[in-house]
């Protein structure tokens, strides 16, 4: 083993991998080179947790070339992987709750005495173990006592304890506080110092900053970019993870479209939030505190990388959790109502999440078409079918819903029209403001224009808009004023003329943190 | 990656007016064939497998099928007990269907119809003697509802509150309400030697065989009219109102249903007592249409037997009546065919359609996806 000379220690190149009609990889690549701590960033669903899937053996590779040491590894299996010392840590931790630490990390390779379980060698193996890596946790203890940085460590230990050489870690400090990031960084440059190979999955720019030695920057499926960090900033990163070259941002009309019109006085505000605290399930609050205000015929995008508290803020805006502080539309408080009394009060909520909360996928179009007003589609104790379906008509036919039929079941229709359905609902009722999260996502690109025409709609309309989207193009081409959101909170509140990609990216991803 | 066109090749239909009907066709024929396909898969498979048994002793399957068929819908007495039977089993089957439809699992029918059988034979004790039926029946509903309805709203409320699994309450409220029930019946309302409660004083409902004679001596009674049209009621509220329409919705996508605005706690205690009280009325077909008294164990088994039927007829009130049919027919058949082969030969065939339709739910489905892709590909 030739230690100074660096080679590539994990090579893939061309890498595809569709599930279904949704290519998560197309054409990636990746380079890794022994002893290095390799950040692979990007947005959510730039298909980095694949790539690294397709590495350990979880899931194959439908076309591309894979090298682990110099040996063609294409196809492998997670156990030839983890014979060859690949270990991947996963974002969600496996670990048995009520076995001690040391049983943890032996299961699936005890030791033993005979038939026994040799508890003194392995809690003296994984105490060896914890002090050579100083991933430090008490080898008796049960898992179920640990704190969630202690759990990591298990999980990284139990990675190691198979012989790991090449460690990948997903994700690995989304669930840690900043000290316990710290500690983690310490013992990863410690089993890299120690001629470990490291792969960071993250999307946290900072982190990228502070840890690693090289870089690769994933985007819609492909490797976009690879740069030492030496010398990166995370200007140059976060312009590549968002990708302003592409996308909308492109076309300049479209974008000067979103904030033309505008008046530059600030007219009274219809939508008070304050102070507005949702209790998260690991961290402390999920949404800190936050407070904002939005004027009759203002659209105001949220920015921000998923998971900083966006989700949480849109559902206790709509009644979906619980939160404390106050919500105040057109004068009247919202806090403790229904999301059904919300509804009738006026709000309208575009859900994040089409398959899970928009639709019921097995209800026909006409039927989701009434979902969430189900109650004014009434006579009597049935449903007025016959209103049901005149409804269904005229928004298939506003909204250009296709297939035509309102009896199909919304399954059958596609990502675009099925988003169309929950878009005519929402913006068809009575509303004075609406909550958009995500309004777009996974929707072609005639639907996307649509959507982005019907939401100008009604802030000309004079209506209050909340736009969420993991895609900063989308928000920077439709608000009139952009918060970022980081940790939930509110880091920076911008007029659209002071927002840009350059501005905004690092705010996104806590690079920086501005007044 | 949201603005990404060829991430999304599934694009919009070409011609969406020409499309649209043939799509709803093949939706409709796909909805047909799933809901059909299992039960009969799940019923060729117990007669293969019946046929293997009863070669097994030594007898032919078609004299054995033929005496099953002759001994159940081949004359007038053992039709009315497949009838009486299939009533039960169709209150039971509808109560454990409607939790279903809610995304929950009533396991407690039995110990429910149980206490909607008790719950009236109780008010037929302190009922006076000589009120006409018409007028008692409304007090033998809300009893037999009222007596199940509260068995079953105890796993919805433990449910609703702390997030206690139905399964696990019903199960064991199985054990908890049989066991009071056969105290309270043995220790304060028995008839001295025996093991049931004193007759109903009055409101009993007549049997068939009191317009048919041909159904003398066979426990069929009016009370099959109540099992019509608490079904008819059940596919009215489930596909016809409001509340069906919230009710289906939290048991398919309960994320959806919230968002809704339905209170997926609210409709899950409901659901569990209404699914209670329906179980509960099943209970009048033996205390008011057949004995006239709660007697202990008067319905072993209809309460399990329920979750098959449910199962097999696909949580829709028509499938239920036919599996009631079904399941009621295999059980007065086990008799029938106990001159050739052991009875428990039908409880196998019941158990293999239940088990052979509780897998074949989505393994059919993906066999027939499967078939219909490989056919638009090529």
């Amino acid at each position: 083993m030739p230690e100074n000379t660096p080679r590539p220690s994990i090579l893939l190149e061309g890498i595809d991998k569709s599930f279904g009609p949704v290519a998560a990889n197309r054409g990636a690549d990746l380079s890794v080179t022994t002893g290095e701590i390799h950040a692979l960033v990007g947005e959510n669903g730039a298909g980095k947790s694949t790539l690294m899937r397709i590495l350990s053996g979880m899931y194959a590779a439908d076309a591309g070339t894979m090298e682990v040491n110099g040996r063609d590894v294409s196809g492998w299996t997670t156990a030839a992987a983890i014979a060859a010392g690949v270990g991947m840590v996963h974002q969600h931790f496996m670990l048995v709750p009520t076995l001690t630490v040391a049983e943890n990390v032996v299961l699936g390779c005890e030791l033993t005495r005979g038939v026994v379980l040799d508890r003194v060698a392995a809690e003296d193996a994984v105490r060896a173990l914890s002090v050579r890596t100083g991933l430090n946790v008490p080898p008796d203890r049960l898992v179920a006592e640990l704190s969630v940085g202690e759990a990591q460590r298990v999980e990284i230990l139990k990675t190691l304890y198979r012989g790991a050489k090449i460690l990948i870690l997903d994700e690995p400090t989304a669930v840690l506080s900043p000290p316990e990031v710290q500690e983690l960084w310490q013992v990863l440059r410690s089993l890299r110092d120690d001629g470990g190979t490291i792969v960071l999955i993250t999307h946290k720019l900072d982190e990228v900053i502070e840890v690693s030695d090289t870089i690769t920057v994933m985007r819609q499926g492909r490797t976009v970019a690879r740069m030492a960090t030496h010398g990166a900033t995370p200007q140059a990163i976060a312009c590549a993870m968002v990708g302003r070259d592409v996308a909308l941002a492109g076309d300049a009309e479209y974008v000067r479209g979103g904030s033309s019109g505008q008046a530059s006085a600030v007219p009274s505000v219809l939508f008070e939030v304050r102070d507005l605290t949702v209790a998260g399930a690991r961290r402390a609050a999920a949404v800190d505190a936050v407070s904002f205000g939005i004027a009759p015929g203002e659209i105001l995008g949220i920015a921000g990388v998923e998971g900083n508290g966006q989700t949480e803020l849109v559902e206790a805006l709509a009644g979906l959790r619980r939160g404390t502080g106050s919500i105040v539309l057109a004068g009247r408080e919202l806090i403790g109502a229904s999301v059904r009394e919300r509804g009738d009060a006026g709000v309208s909520h575009i859900p994040e999440d089409r398959h899970e909360r928009g639709l019921v996928l097995d209800y026909s179009v006409a039927e989701n078409l009434i979902l969430g007003q189900q109650h004014r589609f009434v006579r009597g104790a049935t449903l007025d079918t016959r209103r049901v379906l005149e409804h269904a008509r005229s928004l298939i036919e506003a909204y250009d819903i296709r297939p035509t039929d309102p009896e199909l079941p919304a399954r059958a229709l596609s990502g675009g029209n099925q988003q169309k359905i929950v878009v005519a609902r929402e913006l068809a009722r009575d509303f004075t403001v609406l909550l958009a999260a995500q309004p777009t996502r996974g929707v072609d690109v005639g639907a996307i224009e649509f959507i982005h025409a019907r939401l100008r709609e009604a802030k000309a309309q004079g209506k209050a808009v909340l736009l969420v989207s993991a895609d900063l193009a989308e928000v920077l081409a439709l608000s009139d004023r952009i918060a970022v959101m980081y940790g939930g909170r509110f880091v920076a509140v911008l007029p659209r003329e002071k927002a840009s990609p350059d501005i905004i990216g690092p705010l996104m991803t806590g690079a920086e943190r501005a007044a | 990656m949201t603005s990404d066109p060829t991430l999304h090749p599934v694009g919009e239909a070409p011609s969406a007016a020409t499309t649209a009907s043939i799509e709803k066709r093949a939706s409709r024929r796909i909805a047909f064939e799933e809901a059909v396909l299992p039960p009969l898969v799940a019923l060729v498979l117990a007669a293969v497998v019946g046929d293997v048994l009863i070669l097994s002793f030594g007898q032919s399957p078609s004299a054995v099928y033929r005496l099953l068929l002759d001994g159940t819908w081949g004359n007038a007495y053992g039709f009315g007990q497949v009838l009486y039977k299939a009533t039960t089993l169709t209150f039971t089957g509808l109560a454990v269907g409607l939790s279903l439809r809610a995304g929950l699992f009533n396991i407690g029918a039995e110990s429910q119809l149980a206490a909607g059988g008790f719950a009236a034979a109780m008010v037929g004790v302190l009922l006076p003697a000589g009120i006409p039926a018409l007028l008692c029946l409304p007090l033998y509903l809300l009893a037999a509802g009222f007596g199940g309805g509260v068995v079953g709203a105890i796993p919805g409320v433990l449910k609703a509150r702390f997030g206690a699994h139905e399964v696990i309450v019903t199960i064991m409220l199985n054990f908890i309400v049989l066991a009071l029930l056969n105290y309270l019946v043995s220790a304060k309302f028995h008839v001295p030697d025996t093991l049931h409660t004193p007759e109903l004083a009055s409101g009993a409902l007549p049997r068939l065989s009191d317009f048919l004679e041909p159904f003398h001596g066979s426990a069929a009674n009016l009370t099959i009219l109540l099992a019509i049209a608490t079904a008819i009621a059940v596919g009215w509220y489930l596909f016809r109102t409001r509340r069906g329409f919230e009710l289906r919705a939290v048991g398919m996508q309960p994320a959806a249903a919230e968002y809704a605005g339905v209170s997926v706690a609210g409709v899950t205690w409901r659901a569990l007592a209404a699914s209670g009280a329906i179980a509960g009325l099943g209970g009048l077909n033996y205390v008011l249409g057949y004995k006239h008294y709660y007697e202990e164990g008067f319905a072993t088994g209809a309460g399990f037997l329920g979750i098959a039927v449910a199962l097999v007829g696909r949580g829709h009130p028509i499938g239920i009546v036919v599996a009631a049919l079904l399941f009621a027919t295999l059980s007065q058949g086990g008799l029938a065919v106990n001159a050739l082969v052991p009875k428990q030969m039908v409880d196998v065939l019941q158990a293999v359609v239940i088990l052979a339709v509780a897998t074949s739910v989505p393994e059919v489905r993906r066999l027939l996806r499967g078939a219909r892709a490989g056919a638009s590909r090529g």
